[in-house]
């Protein structure tokens, strides 16, 4: 009986929405490289191919929620999409890694090196023999002209705080689910959405602040590089992941979702804890130290 | 049990759709399977057509038929589709159309975004190869898109670094797909240490695939904001440094050489036990080597970098843990020799492709070994001693691989037999003009020939022209092979279910060709 069953596992059939997201895709990405080459009509492109992933995102998603609420999967499903996810995540592990590891190699490597440290005494001193290594730089070249440090104990500190909470909140949540008290899982929700979004709302705040206020841009040497990238990469995730939890809020509201059965909430809640973990990394390594 | 006998009879309602949109819109492994393998043939035959101009320029010294820049867009071209269009979509399409079946199981796990994973290629490889047609031309700085040169190039950059993404989003999709059915779509009693090799092999590629492509797209995204948006990760003048790109590059670019390497690895371990008539030798120090390699693959890189400038240390490091990779390759090239010995063996085509793979496979290691020597490494750098040693590993190591897996299913496949004479025609012709054309470039190489260059001293000529000479039969081979291939879809001798004589494993269970899906009943396992 039990193997009988595991033979029902469901194969879906006509998938017309990837074909769909590859054209939005290749809009959007070749309308961006156009951009990049300095074509003025190209931002339509970009658009209209976002605007297809975005219709391509919810057919897709829709199509999966109806058939998880008609009760077409079961165990083996669930957890095939559950490997999934954690997979998934696995891999953006990987990407921010890249970054993490380009931000080590300069403090450690790159920058001592131009300083004269090790291997770089003859690029010291044939090239910038006034370099110092002290970090925050923007470099022996200047680049992007004098600039301040973003400091750690303002905005960073509060939005650390923010989405520590938001992890307890989305966790409070997940209990309510489980327990069966719908009101506690909306509420936990609903605060953890807001926090998320608040949090994304300082964000651009204290880019603003660094744009404007301390010459800190994308262009002040590998310091800018780092700060901007790392930092907006995970702004980038938050918001994903804030976007996510909304459409786990209505779903909750509109009585998705059983104690058992509710793969696509712990989908987003691990997502939310995975940029929170990004997040103190960052606060760690780019904001404090 | 009504219920379930009812899903059964659903599940026989839907054959396969008709004409164009059964292709776009599949959710079927073996559908996806053949597409991937198309797919990757037409690749394999763009990116030799680039090939063969590249060795019609080199056949004599001096600039004959291209000028330098285009010269240098077609290597860099070559490299990429060669990579990630005909090598990896093979493999893609190997793992689509024989993982469920050799697991026992109905499909893949996620079968929409298998066909995803498929159906964003075609776009990809659009985008890559319309760079050709741009101004400035297709990127031109090597495959491995060094900074400061591959900044310098035209309107097809972005397009090059949006096309990586793209094969990227891909490569993981497939390899998150490999990992969720092996893990969790297994017939009841295939236990992990019962899969067969090819399973194992690529269990362990997808965990590479998915650690390393997304370091890939890190690095090509800096390098895009390097170029468009005032970053200097790479430019010594804002505290960057262009060796930080070798280094992320080469993290994912070793790991990538294993993931080229390690499905070929599994598809040999399936195909000489067959042909020897005899059981893997060493079938759980296979599994554990496979591992090791995967593993140590991961703190080699900078073995690509020896000449660039490392501390005394690095340089230390990485050669010594480049030579241990040495070992584990070494026990399978034993088990594959110990399972042939003593065998009752025969020579068929997969058989041929197979033991041609271990031969030569293992002269591209030992080429691999010399380079792995820091101190020889100042010599060999950046010339074609390094063209001939890849060339061995990939040619003669992993497309030699995925012909003899073709072989070897392709009667599953399509339910024809190929044509054995032609078969045996097309292996002795390959291996033959592969061997005159990538033997020669060791002597190149060691003499001195800088690799990725229009135009040589006079000295090289002679060699050149061999290699030349061999390459045009290698490619002209390759059509014949095309030719093979097409002819036993339309049609040829019936195969029998179990194919071959003494093979074994799920695969020779079902008719030849396995119904639309697979397993609907999981099968029983010894
Ligand atoms: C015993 C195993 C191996 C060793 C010790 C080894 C060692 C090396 C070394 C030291 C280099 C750098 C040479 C230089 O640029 O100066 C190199 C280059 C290369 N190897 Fe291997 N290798 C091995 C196996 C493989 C395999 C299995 C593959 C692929 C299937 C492979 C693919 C390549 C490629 C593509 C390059 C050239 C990359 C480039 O610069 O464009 N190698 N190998
Ligand atoms: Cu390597």
């Amino acid at each position: 009986m039990s193997s009988e069953s595991e033979n029902a596992y469901f194969i879906p059939h006509d998938a017309k929405w990837p074909i769909v997201g590859s054209i939005g895709l290749t809009l959007l990405l070749g309308g961006f490289a156009n951009q990049l080459n300095g074509s003025t009509s190209a931002t339509n492109v970009m658009i209209v191919g976002f605007l297809i992933l975005v219709y391509m995102m919810f057919g897709w998603f829709g199509e999966v929620i109806d058939e998880s609420e008609s009760g077409t999967y079961g165990h083996g499903e669930d957890a095939s999409f559950r490997m999934g996810m954690i997979w998934f995540i696995f891999s953006e592990v990987m990407f921010f890694a890249a970054f993490f590891g380009a931000l080590y190699y300069i403090r450690i490597f790159s920058v001592p090196w131009l300083a004269g440290d090790g291997s770089g005494a003859s690029t010291n001193e044939f090239l910038w023999s006034n370099f110092e290594a002290i970090w925050p730089t923007n470099g022996p070249g200047d680049i992007g002209g004098e600039y301040k440090k973003m400091g750690a104990w303002g905005l960073p500190a509060i939005n650390t705080l923010l989405l520590l909470t938001s992890g307890v909140t989305c966790t409070w949540a997940h209990w309510g689910l489980v327990a069966n008290k719908r009101k506690q899982l909306i509420i936990g929700l609903a605060l953890t959405v807001t926090l998320g979004f608040i949090f994304v709302g300082l964000q651009v705040l204290e880019y603003s602040h660094g744009y404007h206020e301390l010459n800190l841009t994308l262009g002040t040497g590998v310091y800018g590089s780092t700060f901007y990238m790392l930092t907006g990469f995970h702004g980038f995730h938050v918001t994903v992941g804030a976007i996510m939890l909304t459409v786990m809020l209505f779903r909750s509201i509109k009585g998705h979702f059983t104690p058992e059965n509710h793969f696509a909430f712990e989908a987003a809640a691990w997502y939310w804890h995975f940029v929170d973990v990004v997040w103190l990394g960052l606060f760690i390594f780019v904001y404090w130290l | 049990m009504t219920t379930v006998t009812e899903s059964h009879d659903d599940h026989h309602d839907h054959g396969p759709a008709k004409g164009l949109m059964r292709w776009v819109t599949t959710t079927n492994h073996k559908d996806i399977g053949t597409l991937y393998l198309l797919f990757s043939l037409v690749m394999f035959m763009v990116g030799g057509a680039m090939a063969m101009i590249i060795r019609l320029e080199l056949f004599q010294p001096g600039l004959q038929f291209i000028d330098p820049g285009f010269f240098n867009q077609l290597t860099t071209v070559h490299a990429l589709v060669m990579i990630f269009g005909a090598v990896m979509p093979a493999f893609v399409g190997l793992a689509n159309w024989m993982l469920p079946i050799m697991i026992g199981g109905p499909d893949m796990a996620l079968p929409r975004m298998n066909n995803w994973s498929f159906w964003i290629l075609p776009f990809a490889f659009a985008m890559l190869l319309g760079t050709f047609f741009m101004d400035g031309g297709a990127p031109a700085g090597g495959w491995t898109i060094y900074p400061p040169l591959v900044l310098q190039g035209g309107n097809g950059f972005p397009f090059m670094i949006f096309a990586i993404h793209m094969m990227g989003i891909s490569s993981v999709m497939g390899a998150i797909n490999v990992i969720v059915t092996i893990l969790n779509m297994r017939a009841p009693g295939m236990t992990l240490m019962k899969m067969p090799l090819f399973v194992w092999t690529w269990f362990i590629t997808a965990y590479l695939l998915i650690a390393v492509m997304p370091v890939l797209a890190g690095a090509v995204t800096m390098l895009l904001t390097d170029k468009f948006f005032d970053t200097t990760f790479f430019n010594a003048a804002g505290g960057g440094d262009p060796v930080l790109f070798q280094h992320i590059f080469w993290f994912f670019g070793h790991p990538e050489v294993y993931i080229l390497i390690l499905p070929a690895f599994g598809i040999v371990s399936q195909i000489i036990p067959t042909f020897a008539r005899k059981p893997l030798f060493g079938y759980s120090s296979m599994v554990y080597a496979t591992s090791s390699i995967a593993f140590l693959s991961f703190i080699v890189w900078a073995h690509h970098m020896f000449t660039v400038g490392m501390p005394l240390q690095g340089e230390l490091f990485f050669m010594y843990a480049t030579m241990l990779i040495a070992v584990p390759t070494g026990v399978k090239v034993f088990n594959w020799i110990s399972t042939m010995w003593k065998g009752s063996m025969t020579f068929e085509t997969p058989m041929l492709f197979s033991i041609g793979f271990v031969i030569m496979f293992t002269i591209g290691g030992f080429s691999g070994l010399m380079l792995a020597i820091a101190p020889a490494d100042f010599q060999y750098h950046d010339t074609y001693f390094v063209v001939a040693h890849f060339h061995y590993v990939l040619v003669t190591g992993a497309i030699y691989a995925i012909m003899a897996s073709v072989y070897y299913w392709i009667p599953k496949w399509t339910g024809n037999m190929y044509n054995e004479k032609m078969g045996q025609w097309h292996f002795w012709i390959s291996t033959v003009s592969v061997n005159v054309l990538f033997f020669p470039q060791h002597f190149l190489g060691l003499a001195g020939m800088p690799r990725r260059i229009p135009d040589y001293a006079v000295q090289f000529a002679e060699f050149n022209m061999w290699s030349s000479i061999g390459g045009f039969v290698f490619g002209l081979s390759q059509v014949f092979f095309c030719y093979i291939v097409y002819k036993t879809i339309k049609g040829g001798e019936k195969a029998t279910d179990e194919v071959w004589e003494g093979a074994e494993g799920l695969e020779w269970t079902l008719p030849s060709p396995p119904p639309y899906h697979s397993f609907t009943t999981a099968p029983e396992i010894k």
